[in-house]
This record gives structure tokens, sequence and C-alpha cells, in this order.
């Protein structure tokens, strides 16, 4: 009889073929999911062809996923370069999942996209050359990210040496606020341990304000275990994730649950009830305060995107602060996903469409969806900072620079708190306009 | 082996921004033109005190500082390869820090590109950007040439012949774990274990 595991052990022993694996074993992993972007796909591929031979084929095509979303919208040459090397890489390979820019499969960032494309699985081990491949664990997943010598090496055989993380459990008791969302949880988190706190280890959200949380919203906690060190972060399935899978693949998985007497590294509860609007200073996603604390800090741009922040609830989230108000700062809007674009203008607020709130408020929305200003990128990106802004948004990092100019603040926040904030042009607690 | 040159001396949470920044991304490190250019760029997102000398000389492509030594969590944020990558392709050889952020210690070794050595007490105070230090690997000290401070590290283990060996497949290649690549894909001689091969 082998010791009780965790949900983060118990899918990486059955991805090595073992009964059983304990935190410290170095194993080798088989890989049911490899991503790449249009930033990291043609440094993996350079280097596939390096190593394999020019004629060699992937382990398994249908097990690709190539996500071209960070620079797209640029005219910068060597960004669509980038692009053309994943597309010729698809063709030449057979391989089913490009998601291509300028068709109708283009979706946008890769992380949200890997989810409504049913690419995250319970049960299952995913990488991607992206930290933000964690993400993917609010599904039940094992997913981390990187770099492209290791992808280039699951492109070839399919697996990947990997060290057992101990797993660390913070658990969310109560009910969570109407005025709280996801990210003030795991920024109130990471300002507790660190931004490596979590290093070399896995993260589990628990308790029952997490078991009430969407799957949006579990994207969120899961998506920002990498601001803290962690290598993935894991969530029970439930019906939730259930559902939301259900319209998104027919592939049959095999979710996994902590045996009774899981050992942890550390467990720390919190009362969710308790927890206040809460915000990451510069430069570091550590760096907490509250959001009533900050009244002080004007500000110069409010931004609502990325893999953790531009999702279609953080949109229906912001709308319903935005609803019949004016921004008062230059606010941009950009949606993770084509499916989230659309979802603009078919979801409403007391009957509203969130386009037609935010097109009232007076914010600047992007109409194509990617990672746009999250990390600077290219000069010409939508959003970018190119100067000595003061900007409070719902992406997940803000180190010097992180946004475009070394010039730049960023204060990370959920999307109440950035969309209260953009109607006073002052970091602002939401309580003062949510019901 | 023995690493020996200027450091350059860094503090506590140095992301993968600060070492190149996302803007540079769109350029490919397999292609050897590209990861000149990413070197070029290397620590160009560090936010300086007017004055301070810069990792990369301005108009420069390379680094003067074989060493840098740094405080908690070197390498947080991204997966970006571009990151080692950047700094070993404009010519440091080495990153002395208190801890490293997993990927980007995984994307050394792997890599081949710098050897990331772990210290077993805070260093950041006993250095100044352009003192000469010699690093031992085998040894684990890292020695302030002029004070002959003595800073004791972590020993790499089995990561270290992986680095000297030029990273993670030419290891795999040399200890005879994969075969050889097929020789349509061998390009001229790839140079020292650092090289940007093609």
């Amino acid at each position: 009889m082998s010791a009780p595991m965790t949900m983060t052990e118990k899918i990486l022993a059955r991805a090595a073929g073992k009964v059983a694996v304990e935190p410290g074993d170095n194993v080798w992993v088989r890989a049911d999911v490899l991503m790449t972007h249009d930033v990291c796909g043609p440094g993996t591929i350079g280097i596939f062809k390096r190593e394999f031979g020019r004629q060699a084929r992937v382990w398994d095509p249908d097990k690709v996923v190539l996500i071209p979303d960070h620079y797209i919208f640029t005219r910068d040459e060597k960004a669509h370069r980038n692009v053309d090397i994943l597309r010729d890489f698809a063709g030449e390979q057979a391989i089913p999942h490009l998601y291509d820019v300028g068709t109708p499969r283009y979706r946008g960032v890769c992380h949200i996209a890997l989810a409504e494309e049913g690419h995250t699985r319970p049960g299952e081990v995913l990488f991607g050359t992206d930290s933000h491949t964690c993400t993917a664990g609010a599904f039940n997943q094992f997913a981390t990210g990187i770099g492209n010598t290791d992808a280039a090496f699951v492109l070839g055989t399919g697996k990947l040496l990997l060290k057992v993380p101990p797993t660390m459990r913070f658990v969310f008791d109560g009910e969570v606020p109407a005025y709280i969302l996801a990210k003030d949880l795991v920024l109130h988190m990471i300002g507790d341990i660190g931004v490596d706190g979590a290093t070399y280890r896995a993260i589990e959200f628990a308790g029952e304000a997490v078991e009430r949380l969407t799957m949006e919203e579990r994207m969120t906690l899961a998506n920002m275990v990498i601001e803290a060190g962690g290598k993935n972060g894991i969530i029970a399935c439930d019906e939730t994730t259930r559902a939301y899978l259900r319209t998104r693949t027919r592939k049959r998985f095999e979710p996994v649950a902590n045996d009774p007497g899981a050992r942890f590294l550390a467990e720390r509860r919190y009362d969710a009830g308790a927890l206040e609007p809460t915000v990451a200073k510069p430069h570091s996603p550590d760096k907490r305060a509250l959001a009533r604390e900050l009244g002080d800090v004007r500000l110069t741009r409010a931004y609502i995107g990325s893999c953790t922040g531009g999702k279609i609830t953080d949109f229906i989230n912001a709308a319903r602060v935005l609803q019949g108000r004016r921004v008062a700062v230059d606010t941009f809007l950009v949606p993770a996903t084509t499916e989230i674009s659309r979802g603009l203008r078919s979801e409403t607020v007391d009957g509203r469409p969130l386009l037609e709130i935010f097109q009232d408020a007076g914010c600047q929305i992007s109409p194509d969806a990617s990672c746009a200003a999250c990390l600077g990128g290219p000069r010409d990106t939508f959003g970018r900072i190119n100067g000595p802004e003061v900007c409070i948004s719902t992406t997940n990092r803000n180190f010097p620079g992180r946004m475009g100019a070394k010039e730049g603040q960023v204060y990370l926040a959920s999307p109440y708190t950035v969309a209260a904030s953009a109607v006073t042009g002052r970091i602002t607690d939401p309580r003062e306009f949510l019901p | 082996m023995t690493i020996t040159g200027p450091v350059y001396v860094l503090g506590d949470n140095i992301d993968t921004d600060q070492i190149i920044p996302a803007e540079y991304l769109n350029l490919v490190p397999t292609i050897p033109e590209e990861y000149r250019r990413l070197g070029s760029y290397a620590l160009a997102g560090l936010p300086l005190q007017s004055g301070a000398p810069t990792f990369v000389p301005p108009g420069g492509t390379t680094t003067p500082y074989a060493i840098l030594v740094a405080g908690k969590n070197f390498g947080c944020g991204s997966s970006r390869e571009h990151a080692p990558i950047a700094l070993g392709a404009a010519g440091a050889k080495a990153v002395v820090a208190e801890s490293f952020a997993r990927i980007f210690f995984r994307n050394c070794v792997a890599t081949g590109e710098l050897y990331p050595v772990e210290t077993t007490e805070r260093i950041v105070d006993a250095f100044r950007t352009g003192d000469e230090a010699v690093l031992d690997l085998e040894a684990a000290t890292l020695t302030h040439r002029r004070t002959g401070t003595v800073c004791r590290l972590r020993p790499l283990g089995d990561a270290g012949p992986v680095i000297a060996a030029g990273g993670l497949f030419a290891y795999a290649r040399q200890t005879g774990m994969i075969a050889a690549p097929p020789p349509e894909s061998r390009v001229v001689d790839s140079g020292p274990a650092a090289g940007p091969d093609d």
C-alpha cells in the first residue's frame, strides 16, 4: 500500500506510469498536450529541427497546440515572420490544432483559448512555453511553463523529466463577499508568501469559497501561482469544471482528488468573508495593499485584459461598475479571445450589452483579441505604456517595464477595483460603487 | 573549472522583463544573427541610477562582466528562454545568486548558456559592480580578488556537467543517452558550448 498522494502527485504518478511518487522524485512524465505560441514557438521549432533533424516528425501531432497570440496586431515584420514559422510547421507536421491569425480559427490569448477549445482536461499533463500555462490547473490538470529547449525535447519525445513538487494548500473558507473577486484572493495570498514563496512547489486552492467560483475565476487563481514562484496550481474537479468542459471537449478524462491523509508542505486557511479589495503596488505582485489605503494614488490610465483579467466574467464585473458612469482616465479594454470579444456584444448588464456600457463610459476597446500590452510588446501595441504612466491593471505582473516603458508604474487589482479607479482617476475601493 | 572576471551586481527579484524586455521577444534565439542581437539587449529592462554602468555598454553587443552577482529569486516571471540566452549571448558565463526562479534555473541548464549558482548566504553587499572575482565551480567558491573574501556556494551537482557540455541535448549525446543528430541537420562547427548553433 503506497502513501496517500496529493492531486499533483497522483497526476504525475499516472503520467510517469508509476503506482506512486513523492515530492522530490525525479520522474519522466508523458505529456498529454504541448502548447506553444508565436513568441517561443519559432525558437522551439528551431531547436527541434536542429536536434532531431530536418525531417523529424513530432511525437504526436494531435497533442501539439499552436496558438499565436502575443504579437499579432502590429506592423513588426519579425512578429509576422514568427507566425509564418508556426503556420509552416503546422502544415509540414499535419498539426490539426493551429489557431491561425486571419482565419475564423484565430482565438487569442493561449491560456484562455486552451480552455475554450477543450485542451484543459482534468487529470492530464499540459506543458506550455509560457509561464502562465499554470492557468489550466483550474481544470485539475497538471500544467506548467517550460523553456524552448525542454519544449523541443517534448516535441521529439513526448516526455519530460520533472521533479515532483510538494503541495502548499490554501483554503478559503466561507462566502466571498459581493465586492471581492478571485484576483483579491490571489493577491492576498501572494502578499502573504512573497514572489518566491512557492518556488518549486505546487499550490492547491480549496475551500467553500473556491468551490463557489466560476471556472473563469478559478483560472485567475491558478494563473497567478507563478507570481509566487509556483510550479503549478491545482483545483479539484467538480460539477462546475464538468459543466464548462461538456461543451468544449468530447475526449474522456479522469480527474484526480487528494487521497485521504495526503501530505501538504503547508496549509493556510483564510476567511473569505474578511477579505478586502486588494492591490499589488509597483513593482512587484507581492507588494500588497488595500485599495482603500491608496486613495492618494493618482492614475493616468486603466487597463483590463490578459489571461488573468480579460475573460468574459472580468468584463461583466467591470461593466457592473462602469454602467451609467464615465471614466476619468484613458481606459483600455482588450478581450483575451475572439469568443470573449463576441461576448462583449452578447452579454448584458442591466439589459445593456457590455460593449455599449463601455463605449458610453468612454473606454477604448480593442477590436482584436490578444496579449496586447500586458507584457508591453512592440511599440505600436494597443494600450502599451510608452512613458511615465501610472496604470491600474487587471493583468498579472507589474515588474519594472512590464507593460512597456521602465518609467511606468503598474498597480494590479481586480476588475471591480480597476473599473472603480478608472471612474475616479485615483485608486478606489469598489465598495463605493457596488450596490 | 574557474571563471574569472568583473562582476555585475544586482538586487532581489530580477525578473525576465528586466533581463530581456518583451519588445525584443520577436527575435528567435536559434537564428544566429538574432541570437547576437538578444545579447546586445541583455538587461536592457533594468532601471538604473543615472551614471551607473549598463550591463552591455551603449552601442556595444557584448558585456565586459563575466559574472552576475544577485540576491533572491533571480529570473522570476516569464518562461522565456530568451532570458538566459540574452545573458549568455552577451558573454556572461555565470549568475551567482541567493536563489533562482525555477524555470529560469532550468532554462540555464537546458541551454547550457550560463551557470546558475546559489550562494549559502547573502553576498550582494560584499561586491560592487566592476570588482574582479574568481568563480571556482569545483570548489564551489566565489572569491573577491581584492579583498580576498571567499563566498561559499551550493554545488551544482548533476546540472554542472550538463551546462559544461552545452546544454541538455549536447549532454545527452555526449553521454550516449540519445543518438547523434542526423547528418542533414548538422551545421558547420557550432563552436563552444554556449554557442547558438543553427
